[in-house]
Parts: C-alpha cells; sequence; structure tokens
C-alpha cells in the first residue's frame, strides 16, 4: 500500500532539484568564453518514467539484466541560443532567469502536493 | 548533483566574480599610471574564467557536467601603452617622453557593470536554494 504514495510526485521533485543545480552551473559560467549552457528535458524524462522501460530477456541463469536507473545521459542537452556570442558562450541571462523561476515554482508545487498527501495519511492515522 | 550542490556551484561564481571585480579595481587605480619605460607601466590585467567540471564520477548523469567556474589566471593586455610628450614628468626618458597604461576606462566600467549583475544572481541563486531546502526539510509539518 505504501508502495508509491507520493506518485510521480518524488520523482519530480528530485528532477526539479537536479534541473536547479544545471540552471545554477548555467548562471555562475555566464561569463565563461565557449561554455555552453544545458537544461534537463523535463517531458522527455517524465515520458521514460511513466513506462517501464523495455526489459532484456533473460533466457539462462547467467544472463545479467539491464538495469537502467537514473536519468541517462540524453535528457542533459545543450541550449540553443537565440543570439550568438562572440566567445562562443551560450549562456542568455534572461532565459535561464525565467527557467530558474519557473522550476522554482514546479518544485514547490510538487513539494506541496507531498505535503499534502502526508497531512491525509496522518489524518487518515490519526482517525480525527 | 543535488539542491547542496547549488551553493558550491553558485559560490564558486562569487568568487570568480569578486577576483573579476579585484582586478577592475586594480586597472581602474592605476588608470593614470605613467612611466619612462614601456616595459615598466602598468598594464590592463583581466582573469580567464573556465568551467570546473565534475570528474568524480557521480555526477547528475555520469557525464561530465559542469559544476562551476574557476579563474584560470590573470592575462594582461597586450595593447601597447600610449607615448606622452610630458619633459617636466620626473619618471621621463632622455627624449621626453613617458608611456601611460593601456587601461581602458569605458572598458573596464562595462566589466564593472557586467560583474556586479552576475554577482547579484548567483547570490539570488544561493538564497532560493536555501529556501527551497528549508522548505524540504520541513517537509510534512
Amino acid at each position: 500500500m505504501f508502495d508509491n504514495i507520493f506518485g510521480i510526485h518524488e520523482q519530480a521533485l528530485m528532477l526539479h532539484g537536479q534541473r536547479l543545480g544545471v540552471l545554477a552551473t548555467n548562471m555562475a559560467n555566464s561569463d565563461t568564453p565557449n561554455y555552453k549552457a544545458r537544461d534537463i528535458d523535463f517531458s522527455a524524462v517524465l515520458s521514460h518514467t511513466d513506462e517501464a522501460p523495455l526489459a532484456l530477456a533473460v533466457t539462462k541463469a547467467a544472463h545479467i539484466t539491464f538495469n537502467d536507473n537514473g536519468a541517462p545521459a540524453s535528457d542533459l542537452k545543450y541550449r540553443n541560443p537565440y543570439q550568438a556570442s562572440l566567445d562562443g558562450n551560450t549562456v542568455e541571462m534572461p532565459v535561464e532567469q525565467a527557467a530558474f523561476s519557473e522550476n522554482n515554482v514546479r518544485y514547490q508545487a510538487s513539494l506541496n502536493f507531498i505535503n499534502m498527501r502526508i497531512a491525509e495519511l496522518t489524518l487518515a492515522i490519526n482517525g480525527q | 548533483m543535488s539542491l547542496f550542490n547549488v551553493f558550491n556551484t553558485a559560490g564558486s561564481a562569487l568568487n570568480a566574480q569578486t577576483i573579476r571585480l579585484n582586478t577592475t579595481a586594480s586597472n581602474l587605480a592605476n588608470a593614470e599610471s605613467v612611466d619612462g619605460d614601456p616595459a615598466k607601466v602598468y598594464r590592463a590585467r583581466h582573469p580567464v574564467f573556465q568551467t570546473l567540471m565534475d570528474t568524480s564520477g557521480d555526477s547528475f548523469d555520469q557525464e561530465d557536467a559542469g559544476v562551476g567556474v574557476r579563474v584560470l589566471g590573470v592575462v594582461e593586455s597586450k595593447t601597447p601603452p600610449l607615448m606622452r610628450y610630458q619633459p617636466d614628468n620626473p619618471t621621463a626618458n632622455k627624449d621626453g617622453y613617458v608611456y601611460s597604461s593601456n587601461v581602458n576606462s569605458i572598458e573596464e566600467m562595462t566589466n564593472m557593470i557586467s560583474a556586479n549583475r552576475s554577482f547579484a544572481t548567483n547570490v539570488e541563486c544561493i538564497n532560493t536554494a536555501r529556501d527551497l531546502l528549508l522548505k524540504t526539510i520541513s517537509m510534512g509539518h
């Protein structure tokens, strides 16, 4: 029963936490020559978290199952800049700041859902 | 990469921008320095930034993700110093010329504004990460 209390919000919270780090790295490197801005494709990560990945067939005891947990490398993508910079840096501060505050709100939303779930369960446990 | 890494990342950027502000202050302070020898006169200094890479293998996806910024070094400007005829200057050479530093005040001022903005943004990053962490810690209360 308690296997999946928080639904997708547990993973969403972790992913938003990771994205916060990626965006912070972009902003930290806003003046570094040749730094390429990166971002996590949220919908791509989401698409392979809600469906079980294709499993390798295990026909013999010696076969090793392929365990793909965590976000694969392809989800961390490079951003396409709106305007090219002479020093090869693709960080655009307004874009990063907008993504950062959006991510902030989404993180807090997931956190709120988890908190509400905890409040629900506490209510059920106490029975009053 | 956890939420705590934001403090390291933004902290490294604060450090780098502080060094940039320091060199700007040094350049502006020496903008009017003169010397009779072109090799001895003050030259504008600028820091070179480089992305710090996390190669420990436990990064976000086992891929080299940037985790901050560092100052690789401080380079001196190669622009030749300006020559001025000032025979009454005590540092003037035998022909009466002095060489003034190659600091471009306008360039330094724009550098200062850019460093100021980047610093403020990174402070804001730290504040946001702190708020989110505090909210996460008090989860369920």
